[in-house]
């Protein structure tokens, strides 16, 4: 794929870090306001997209490194196996941590607040968990479908002019 | 039109009478029916877990097993799409 | 029928996705289609449990209250639609795997060619 023209170029390099601290606001406050791990994935996802389709793919595939995104999905999923599996002197997925005063233990007054962010005990872990999962995954998922495409790219871009 | 076609007609407006025919023993749009359920989470979920948002209290902690399966499903299409892709040695 | 109207709108959703997997010949059209099903089930999943009246179940921005929209089916649709990427990721790579081996998308080109 070649790379598109200056001005895209520019808006890119500029716009792109909006969209990783946004996802990540969505991604950390998912026990307070409507959002969560997969919503907020999804929309950090989208950056590799804006990247590849302002850059071009040469110089995509240069530039990205698989094994950091292979080694963030497996980390993620076996966080949130493990969160569910120590409390599991009383059930299965249980909450140890809320209500007690530890990492994530704070107790919420009842009815119509502004939010605590200390409170919800294992539920923001597991956000955490799940936001890391869903981003590395969305994009091997970019990068292997453009992978399989398998045009020449050649030796010299022939962009919208420079 | 071919026979095969006319066929294919006749299924759909099947499906179609049928879903309408059900829709007129549905009950009306704002009065759900049972909610029983619903009630004891939205009571429950600020004294008990601590949670202000009830939405996520149900995805990941009073049913947290379902979001394993689908993180399972996750990593099962990540894997399907890595293995088609990959060039073979012949 | 006019005060079930969102009802209505799941089933022309529903029947239009049917009609393009039936009558159409063009791979990527069909896949079109499958996406369109999975889109009429979310929404029927989220129409089924409303309050009128009711506020957002979340205690941050439902301000003064008196009863709150149930929060159960949009649980489940989370997990649906996480399920539906995963089916068109999947889809989509096989259509891309069929057109380099046969070299053409038409349905009725790859039943005749057999290998």
């Amino acid at each position: 794929m070649n790379p598109l023209s200056v001005v895209v170029r520019t808006i890119c390099n500029v716009f792109a870090w909006f969209m990783i601290v946004f996802g990540s606001y969505v991604i950390v406050h998912g026990h307070l306001s409507p959002g969560g791990g997969f919503q907020g994935g999804a929309i950090v996802a989208t950056f590799m997209v804006l990247l590849l389709v302002a850059h071009g793919g040469k110089r995509f595939l240069d530039w990205v490194r698989e094994g950091l995104f292979s080694a963030a999905e497996s980390i993620g999923l076996l966080i949130f196996l493990g969160a569910g599996l120590l409390g599991m002197s009383t059930t299965f997925f249980y909450n140890f941590l809320a209500k007690s005063g530890g990492l994530f233990g704070s107790p919420v007054p009842l009815g119509s607040n502004p939010g605590v962010l200390n409170s919800a005990g294992t539920v923001a872990l597991m956000n955490l968990a799940v936001g890391i999962e869903v981003v590395a995954g969305l994009s091997f998922i970019i990068i292997y479908m453009f992978k399989g495409i398998r045009i020449e790219l050649d030796e010299e871009d022939e962009g919208h002019g420079r | 039109m071919r026979g095969w076609r006319i066929l294919y007609l006749v299924g759909l407006m099947v499906v179609c009478g049928l879903f309408f025919g059900a829709l007129q023993d549905i009950h009306p749009f704002g009065e759900p029916v049972e909610s029983a359920m619903d009630d004891y989470f939205i009571a429950r979920a600020q004294e008990e877990r601590a949670v202000n948002n009830v939405v996520t209290s149900i995805v990941f902690d009073y049913r947290g097993f379902d979001t394993l399966g689908e993180g399972a499903v996750l990593f099962t299409a990540v894997t399907s799409v890595v293995a088609l892709f990959r060039k073979g040695r012949s | 029928m006019v005060g079930n109207f969102p009802f209505v709108v799941v089933g022309l959703l529903f029947a239009i996705g049917m009609a393009l997997i039936l009558f159409d010949k063009n791979l990527i059209k069909i896949a079109i289609g499958v996406s369109m099903i999975e889109s009429a089930t979310n929404l029927f999943l989220i129409v089924l449990d409303y309050r009128t009246g009711g506020s957002i179940p979340v205690y941050t921005l439902a301000g003064k209250f008196e009863k709150m929209v149930l929060p159960t089916p949009q649980a489940l649709t989370l997990t649906s639609i996480v399920i539906g990427v995963a089916t068109t990721a999947l889809m989509l790579s096989l259509i891309m795997l069929l057109y380099r081996y046969y070299g053409t998308l038409d349905v009725r080109e790859i039943r005749r060619l057999r290998g």
